[in-house]
Formats: structure tokens, C-alpha cells, sequence
């Protein structure tokens, strides 16, 4: 989220579209009511189902699933018809003025570069012009016709309300309602806050659904408000931690990422990584990616790391491509994978193709699960009959089953949607011989590194050399941990402002990034946690919950990265000239010297109105990007793509080009896709109120309330098909079945989409082979293996099933 | 003597003797307004997050055992903080759930390996645990450990094992294992921001 939970009360429109707060995050939706009851906000939903959030919303609209970039492109060209958005915003704090390379074109479902031979786009042409500076150029009139407002506009003219209608099934009368809503807020003294979840990720389309309402949100001047803002509400508790710290096959933490093999060496990698301004007097902040990267190069190899060794670039591992989850499961399925370790993650459950997951893991040759609660994937290689029929006997993986804490019986932070990282304390021991996570790992490690000290063997250095300069080898306390993270000086860091003064003394907590070094004399594990744990202590367990503002700006409880800042982009809560859109919503102010008010700016602190910096400081030009350059795969701009199943079978706008053209799909998978002709009704999985994932099915209460394997259809299907509420069905796709109880709703309406009508089955996932509640099937055993162009998230939302009594 | 509240009553009759009864001792075990004794009165208060989603409600665990060495210290109730600014003291339906995971039946409690082809798992010791996975690790990194790519480029890469990491594990765990995969030369390392 660029706000937070208790921010949503400030908005004076909800749109919940690719979520469903109500059920999935049932307590942050209550800031929802709270704007509702106590500021009238209005709550929109759109959604194939009319989900428990719609049933306290002021207005629903439904939609067909996959069709979000249609309909939210649609509400673009209303807003720039009805010239409904913040102008002097748009012109100021976004790219709308500057001016786009003539060599840029979209054609046919297809922008400029795309080569038909090796299905790749050269995103050459998705680039601003410049001039003799190397800087963008603008037209402030916004008369040239290569200005990205125009060419937007342009783009989204083919999205009228009847090819809204048509694509997504929402009735004309529907989506205009809803633009009414949205475009009522984009007078200065009005938000919309949008509540996005899984609902817009899991698509091979999913970043750029996201990305078409932040081109809203742009436009309505609601970035840096409160009660505004792109609020991603997260799967997992610590989902953004884990993010935050650079689990991902291509990155490190605090978003610098892992060198490439193109990147033969520091300098080179640098030189790719630290942008060059794109605009004159911007704060380009990213320029410090220097200090960022041999800050944390300190922090992994302690004294080993030294500029005569590049801070031990060679111990990093160097990328060709990524490795992301589907990727290397089919690597797996391939036999090219020998381990494979599962912390605290059901990837059997969790992952697209259940048969190919399992098929996957039954090639490996050792897997190691550590987890709190039984797994499906811990017992993948035994038979549960027709919900995992497989051949113990023939699966030859070794599986390691280690215990671990839960989070009742350990202590660190976690970090929520809303960036706060909270601090937890331990309450219980362990059952049994549990261990935790970090005794684990640091187990692993040390019986590892003792092996190669002993007998040597393929490049051991950064094995040797890894900093562990814990109290207990074997035990590394998560206060330990926690002040590697935030980090600390190596050496005594002067004041550039203040001579004589220091930053930090030599072996002191750093007291913010700001104190960061390239020349090795700080170390931080991941300089956005800079400030968590300073000289003054442990400031995630902070628990003044005092709100003077009432905006519900409680900077004294917990702390948030960066900086304890709540509000991400809050210079642009002003306009240039320093008063704010809207006076009651005032989160910093210029007080003749500095920034400051109730949140901590994010901006240079002493940088006066009227300058020339922008507010968008982490951008090379400063601005909003309503035109992405190169940053996406299938375009500066978004476009609508069917759904790798589409119940439709093609693309009204470009026949030709149906599905994302920049998403990649591997062989086997593509052979594994149905067509609409065996599986005619579009599907989507969802998450229930009562349940977690596929934690809760170890979980008595929670069993207790939501025993049963259902899915839900709509009366007019199942009055097709002949399927009573209670009936036993059979769902299946191109890739296995499933068998639950139908519940028969009026929630999901048959919808009518170029010209045919259109049924959806609503798959909810909570069930599996192991677990206290009723044993089911995986849902996931029905989902395609095909992923978003940029992320490569699952299409979890979208796909196709026939369903049949059973 | 113990003498429940019902007793108490009975046995006063509703008379003045009631008052002489309080007065000999013979009282209910707690106040007679009380039915018995609040049981969180005795309990240590613990704070912590819910594990769940990410709103990250505020959580307070009761639990037994006064933190002394031989104690055993067992929660006994979960709740909503009250202080917390998001969630102000309620839980959702899953997290009213929260102390049946603590105590789910089907929490690990020892390690344990499925050998080749086996239909079931047997305890181990976290020693044998440790020395059969370090084991492995060093068994297929030494074989397929990549130092240079097809051009001779320097790339330290091991790509024949993988690992998941928790997205539900603290920040702290995340920073070690981030440490243990890329000083093994993992590039197969994810969490569920993937999926």
C-alpha cells in the first residue's frame, strides 16, 4: 500500500475490484465502514461474484474475470472526455507533457518492436525524446500530438462504454454509474482509494490491471493524499517482509536486485542499476544505489567484503534468467532439479497444475519441508486415493519433515500491507523438538560450511566468507538479525552539513539511510529498514497509538519503511507551490525552512516550493508515469488480452492477437490448455471469510465453521446442466478434476459477452488431502501453468472448466 | 472447605444464618459475585501479530507458566489488542481461530524423513536431520556447481536445487535465509509474493 489500513477512512470513494476485502481481510475492511459511516464514502464493487463486500457497497457492477484493463480503460477515456481529473496534477506531477519517440506505435493488439519470429518486443521506441542533456523533453501546452496525454487518449478511444459492454459483460448503464463515481472524485477536495488484492494479480495480465488504475489514480490526483493512493492489500502476513528482503530469484533486499551474468563487474552492474536523470533538478534517489549495494555487501561478508575485492562481487550468484516458480518446477518436472526446500510453503497446494506439482517433486531426489503444521506437499508421495493417486512405492525423493515455531512461539517483526513493521514477542514454547526457522537454517548452514572445511569442494569462498558474527552460531537472535537489517557504521560517519558532527559513530545503529556510504563504512542488510532499530532501541515495538491529526497518522506506533514514513509521494499532497489540494487533508506543510507536519515528508526536507524537484523522487524524471517507457513487458501502455482460456475464444478488439503477447507459456503447459468448445464456463478460485489458504484446514474452529468442499454456480447454469443446490459435481479442466458440493447462487449472473452468454464457476481453494477439516480436492489442480508477462503470477482468476452432476 | 456459590445459598437459606455462615469461613471459593476466578487474572500477557493476512492485527496471548525454568508455559487464550490502531481489539473468523493452530493436532513436533519409496516417515534426531541434508547440499552442489557460463564469464551459479521461503516468517528469518541461499549460489529461491 503507498497508505495504510486506518487511511482508508479518509477516502470519499472505496473501489474493491480484483479483491474482496470484506471476506479476505475482514478487519482492514472495517476502515471501509469507517469512511462510509463517518465520512459518507461511497464503496463500489466490481466483481464476477457478488461477494460479501459488494453486499455492504453502495453500488455493484459485475464483470466478466480477466476483463479489468477493458473496463478500467474505459473509465480513462470517460475522465479525459469529460475532462473529470485533476489537470494541474496531471500536467505537474505525472509525464502526461512529456513528449514520446516518434518510433513508438501500437497497431493491431501489438506495440512498436515486436518481432513475430522470436515473439520478443525491442522497447527501443518506449522512450521519452530528448534533448541535448539527455533530459525529457515537454510541451506544457500539451499541443504536440506525440505528448503522452494525447497518445493516451488515442489509446484508450477504442474503449467506449459499448465495447466495455461487450468485452466484459458489464452492462452499458453499469460502467457508466461507475464512472460517475470515479470521476466525482477528481476535484481536489475528493479521493478514491482502490483496494486490490489477488483478484488483479493472478492474471497473465495482472501487473497491467494494476497499473491501469495507478494511471487513474495519477489522473485523479489522488497519489500522496490521504484517504487516496494503489493499496495492494497482501496476501500474507509477512508477505511484503519477505518481499522487502529480497526473496525473489532475481533480487536482494530493499528492491536492489542480483547482478546478471551481463554484469561482469561492479562497476558494469552499477552503471545498470543507479538511473541517470531523465529531468533537470530531480532527486533521482535511486542514485544511491551505490551506498544501497556495498552497504548490504558489508552486511553479508563483514571485513571479508573490501573494495579491492569489488565488496565480493564475485560471491554473488550471477543470473541468466529468472528462476521463478513455474519456471524451475518445470525444470523439476524435466528432471533437472535434485533439492528442493519448502519453508513454510505448500507449493503442492499453492501452485497452478497440481499433477505437474506433484509429478515435479516426484523426480527430486531430496526435499526438505520445514513448517509448523502437516503439509499436502510433506505427504505428496502418498496415496490419498483419487484426491492424490499416486505410486509411493516408484517416487524415489527423500523428504526431510523439520518442526518449526509458529509465530506464538518466536519473536521478530512482520511487516504489513500498510509497510509497518511490527514487532511480536515469544509466548509459549515449541511442542516437541520444534526449532525455529532461523535455528534451522543456521543448523543446515553450519553442518554445510563444517563439510567443506573439512573436505573442500566446488567454490566454498563464499560459503566461508558469509559474515555470521552471532553470539550462538547455532542461534542467531532475531535482535541480532533485526540490527544487521537496519545496520551500522564501520567507522565514524561525519556530518556533510555539520563539520565536526557525525552521522553515526564507529560501531553505532545507523539512524537512517540517509547515514549510508558507498565506500564501505556502513554496513545495512536492507537500507529501507534503516531507522527500525537505532541507538534508541528497537523501534518496531513502539506503541503510542496517539493520532493528533485524525487522519489516523499514528507515527509512534510501530514503524514503517521507509523512514516511518505513512503516506508514500506526501509532497504531492501539496501543489507545486506548496498549499495543499485540500486544506483538511494536510499531511506536510513548508514552514520557511523545511517539510514537515504530521507524516515525515518524502521528499528533500529543505527543498522549497516552486523548485523544479517533482514529487515522485524515485523516478528518473520525477513524475507519475502514465506512459511505463520500457518498465513492462507487453507495453508503455495497458491493453486488454484475453485470458489464456477465454470462454470467448478471441479478442473482439484484435482477433490476432488474443492472449499477452509478451507472456510465455511453456510447451507442455500450452498442449494443456482447453478451448472453450470442452470447457465452455470461465472460472475463478477465491478465498472464504472462515479460512486461511491451506493453513486453516489444520485448524479445529475454523474447520468447525467451513467443513465442506463447495463451489458456487449461478442458477441459470445450473438449471442448465440440471445441478440442484447440495448436488455432488464434477469440475474439470484440460489438466484434472475436482468433486464438491454445488452451491447453487444468485451471486454469480450469467453475463452476456460478444454476443454469447457467459457462466462462471466460483472455486474456492481452502480444501486439501491433509487437515482436520473434511478431507477435498486441491482446487489448484484445475488452474492453467501460464503466468503474468512481468511477474509470472499463476492465472489463478481466469480459466476454463466444464462441470458436470457427479 | 470448598462450598460452590448454588451451595452457599442453599445452605444460608436466605436467612440472617448467612451472614454468620460468611463470617465462620465458609465462603465461596471467590467473591459471591463470581462464579470463579478469572482465569487471564494468572496468565502471562504476550503481544504478537496475527500470522494470517496483512493487516497485521495486534494480538494478545494469555498463557501458564510464570517463566520459570522448569515451567512449562502454555497459551491458554488469544484476542484482539485493543491498543492496536488497525485492528483496536477485534479479530476476523480466522484469527478468532488463532489458538487452535497453537494447539492444532496436526502441528510438527519432531523431525522426521520419508526414505526412497517409502509409504511412511520415521523420527529422527535433528543431528541425523542436519548431516543427511548438509549432505545432500554438498553432494549436488559439487556436481553441478557452475563457476563460468558458455562464454567463460564468472557466475558462481547453482541451479540444481531451490528453495521457498516463508511469507509468513519474520523479517529476521528472511535476512539468514537470504544469506544461506546466495552464499550457496541459489538463483531458484522465491516466496509466495510469486504466487
Amino acid at each position: 500500500m503507498t497508505n495504510h489500513w486506518v487511511d482508508i477512512k479518509n477516502a470519499d470513494l472505496i473501489v474493491v475490484m480484483g479483491g474482496n476485502a470484506a471476506e479476505a481481510h475482514p478487519v482492514g475492511f472495517r476502515w471501509a465502514l469507517e469512511a462510509k459511516t463517518r465520512n459518507k464514502a461511497k464503496i463500489l464493487v466490481i466483481d464476477p461474484r457478488f461477494t460479501r463486500t459488494a453486499s455492504v457497497a453502495d453500488y455493484y457492477a459485475p464483470i466478466r474475470t480477466g476483463t479489468d484493463i477493458a473496463f478500467l480503460s474505459g473509465v480513462i477515456r470517460y475522465l479525459l472526455e469529460k475532462g473529470a481529473y485533476n489537470k494541474e496534477y496531471t500536467l505537474a506531477y505525472t509525464n502526461a507533457a512529456l513528449l514520446v519517440n516518434p518510433d513508438f506505435a501500437f497497431d493491431e493488439g501489438l506495440f512498436s518492436g515486436w518481432d513475430a519470429e522470436t515473439k520478443k518486443y525491442d522497447k527501443a521506441s518506449w522512450s521519452y525524446q530528448l534533448d541535448e542533456q539527455g533530459f525529457a523533453k515537454r510541451d506544457d501546452t500539451l499541443a504536440d500530438p506525440r505528448c503522452v496525454l494525447n497518445l493516451m487518449r488515442e489509446h484508450v478511444a477504442r474503449y467506449t462504454p459499448d465495447v466495455v459492454e461487450n468485452i466484459c459483460g458489464t452492462p452499458k448503464d453499469a460502467f457508466l454509474k461507475v464512472c460517475e463515481y470515479i470521476a466525482s472524485t477528481g476535484a481536489h477536495d475528493k479521493t478514491t482509494s482502490f483496494l486490490y488484492a489477488l483478484g488483479w494479480t493472478q492474471h497473465s495480465i495482472g501487473s497491467q490491471n494494476i497499473r491501469t488504475m495507478a494511471m487513474i489514480q495519477l489522473l485523479l490526483g489522488n497519489m500522496g493524499m490521504a484517504g487516496g493512493g494503489v493499496n495492494a492489500l497482501r496476501g500474507h502476513s509477512n508477505i511484503q517482509g519477505l518481499t522487502d528482503v529480497g526473496l525473489l530469484s532475481q533480487s536482494l533486499p530493499g528492491y536492489l536486485r542480483l547482478p546478471s551474468e551481463k554484469e561482469t563487474t561492479l562497476e558494469t552492474f552499477l552503471e545498470a542499476t543507479t538511473p541517470k536523470a531523465l529531468a533537470d533538478g530531480q532527486m533521482n534517489y535511486w542514485q544511491n544505489t551505490p551506498k544501497f549495494h556495498v552497504s548490504l555487501m558489508k552486511s553479508f561478508w563483514g571485513d571479508n567484503a573490501t573494495a579491492e575485492n569489488s565488496w565480493g562481487f564475485d560471491w554473488l550468484p550471477k543470473w541468466d534468467q529468472g528462476y521463478d516458480v513455474l519456471r524451475y518446477f518445470d525444470m523439476m518436472n524435466q528432471g533437472k532439479v535434485n533439492g528442493y526446500f519448502c519453508q513454510g510453503f505448500n507449493p503442492v497446494a499453492s501452485f497452478p497444475n497440481k499433477n505437474k506439482v506433484v509429478a515435479s517433486l516426484s523426480k527430486l531426489k531430496f526435499l526438505v519441508i520445514m513448517d509448523p503444521l502437516v503439509t499436502d506437499t510433506s505427504t505428496f508421495w502418498k496415496n490419498h486415493g483419487e484426491q492424490n493417486d499416486v505410486d509411493s512405492a516408484s517416487i524415489k525423493t527423500e523428504v526431510f519433515r523439520l518442526p518449526t515455531t509458529c509465530f506464538a512461539e518466536e519473536e521478530g517483526a512482520i511487516v504489513n500491507s500498510g509497510r509497518w513493521l511490527q514487532w511480536h514477542w515469544k509466548g509459549a514454547d515449541a511442542p516437541g523438538e520444534a526449532l525455529t526457522d532461523v535455528e534451522i537454517i543456521a543448523g543446515i548452514f553450519t553442518h554445510v560450511r563444517v563439510l567443506y572445511a573439512k573436505e573442500g569442494g566446488a567454490y566454498a569462498e563464499p560459503i566461508q566468507k558469509l559474515s555470521w558474527a552471532y553470539r550462538d552460531a547455532h542461534d542467531p537472535k532475531a535482535e541480532e538479525l533485526a540490527k544487521e537489517l537496519n545496520g551500522k557504521a564501520l567507522a565514524d560517519i561525519p556530518d556533510p552539513k555539520k563539520p565536526g558532527e557525525f552521522l553515526a559513530k564507529k560501531g553505532e545503529q545507523l539512524p537512517g539511510f540517509a547515514a549510508l556510504q558507498a565506500d564501505g563504512s556502513t554496513a545495512s542488510a536492507c537500507w529501507i529498514f534503516a531507522g527500525s532499530w537505532t541507538q534508541a532501541g528497537n523501534q518496531m515495538g513502539r506503541r503510542d497509538n496517539s493520532d493528533p491529526s485524525g487522519l489516523g497518522n499514528t507515527l509512534g506506533w510501530a514503524w514503517a519503511w521507509p523512514a516511518n514514513r505513512r503516506i508514500l509521494y506526501n509532497r504531492a499532497s501539496n501543489k507545486p507551490d506548496g498549499t495543499p489540494w485540500d486544506a483538511k487533508r494536510t499531511l506536510i506543510k513548508w514552514n520557511g525552512e523545511k517539510w514537515a507536519g504530521i507524516d515525515i515528508p518524502d521528499f528533500k526536507a529543505d527543498e522549497p516550493p516552486g523548485s523544479k524537484m517533482s514529487p515522485f523522487i524515485m523516478q528518473a524524471e520525477g513524475l507519475g508515469r502514465l506512459f511505463a517507457l520500457d518498465k513492462m513487458a507487453e507495453g508503455p501502455f495497458p491493453e486488454h488480452y484475453e485470458p489464456f482460456e477465454s470462454p470467448i475464444g478471441t479478442n473482439p478488439l484484435h482477433p490476432k492477437v488474443v492472449n499477452n503477447p509478451a507472456a510465455r507459456i511453456f510447451k507442455g503447459d500450452a498442449e494443456q490448455l482447453g478451448t472453450k468448445a470442452d470447457f465452455p464456463y470461465a472460472a475463478t478460485t477465491y478465498r472464504l471469510t472462515e479460512h486461511f489458504h491451506y493453513w486453516t484446514k489444520n485448524v479445529l474452529l475454523n474447520a468447525i465453521a467451513q467443513p465442506e468442499q463447495f463451489v458456487e454456480i449461478g442458477e441459470g447454469l445450473a438449471k442448465e446442466k440440471g445441478i440442484a443446490h447440495g448436488d455432488t459435481v464434477k469440475v474439470s479442466s484440460k489438466r484434472g478434476y475436482i468433486k464438491a458440493k454445488a452451491v447453487v447462487t444468485k451471486r454469480i449472473r450469467t453475463l452476456k459477452v460478444n454476443g454469447q452468454d457467459v457462466h462462471h464457476v466460483g472455486i474456492p481453494i481452502h480444501w486439501g488431502y491433509e487437515g482436520v477439516a473434511k478431507k477435498g480436492f486441491l482446487a489448484n489442480t484445475l488452474t492453467p501453468f501460464v503466468g503474468d508477462a512481468n511477474t509470472q503470477t499463476p492465472e489463478f482468476k481466469s480459466f476454463l472448466v466444464n462441470v458436470e452432476k457427479a | 472447605m470448598q462450598v460452590s456459590r448454588r451451595q452457599f445459598f442453599k445452605l444460608c437459606g436466605g436467612s440472617m444464618a448467612g451472614t454468620t455462615i460468611a463470617a465462620l469461613g465458609f465462603t465461596p471459593g471467590v467473591a459471591m459475585a463470581d462464579v470463579r476466578s478469572y482465569k487471564l487474572l494468572r496468565a502471562s500477557e504476550t503481544r504478537n501479530t496475527c500470522p494470517y493476512c496483512s493487516v497485521g492485527c495486534g494480538i494478545l496471548m494469555y498463557s501458564l507458566g510464570d517463566g520459570a525454568k522448569n515451567a512449562k508455559s502454555d497459551i491458554i487464550h488469544i484476542e484482539g489488542d485493543a491498543d492496536h490502531p488497525v485492528n483496536r481489539g477485534a479479530l476476523c473468523p480466522k484469527g478468532a481461530g488463532l489458538l487452535d493452530f497453537v494447539h492444532s493436532p496436526n502441528r510438527l513436533k519432531y523431525p522426521e524423513v520419508r526414505e526412497a519409496g517409502s509409504t511412511e516417515f520415521k523420527r529422527i534426531s535433528w543431528d541425523e536431520a542436519y548431516s543427511r541434508i548438509a549432505r545432500h547440499i554438498k553432494t549436488d552442489r559439487d556436481a553441478n556447481f557452475v563457476e563460468k557460463n558458455a562464454d567463460g564469464v564468472t557466475v558462481n551459479r547453482w541451479l540444481s536445487t531451490g528453495f521457498l521461503a516463508a511469507s509468513a516468517s519474520s523479517n529476521e528469518t528472511g535476512w539468514l535465509t537470504q544469506k544461506f541461499v546466495r552464499s550457496l549460489g541459489m538463483l531458484a529461491v522465491d516466496n509466495q509474493a510469486r504466487v
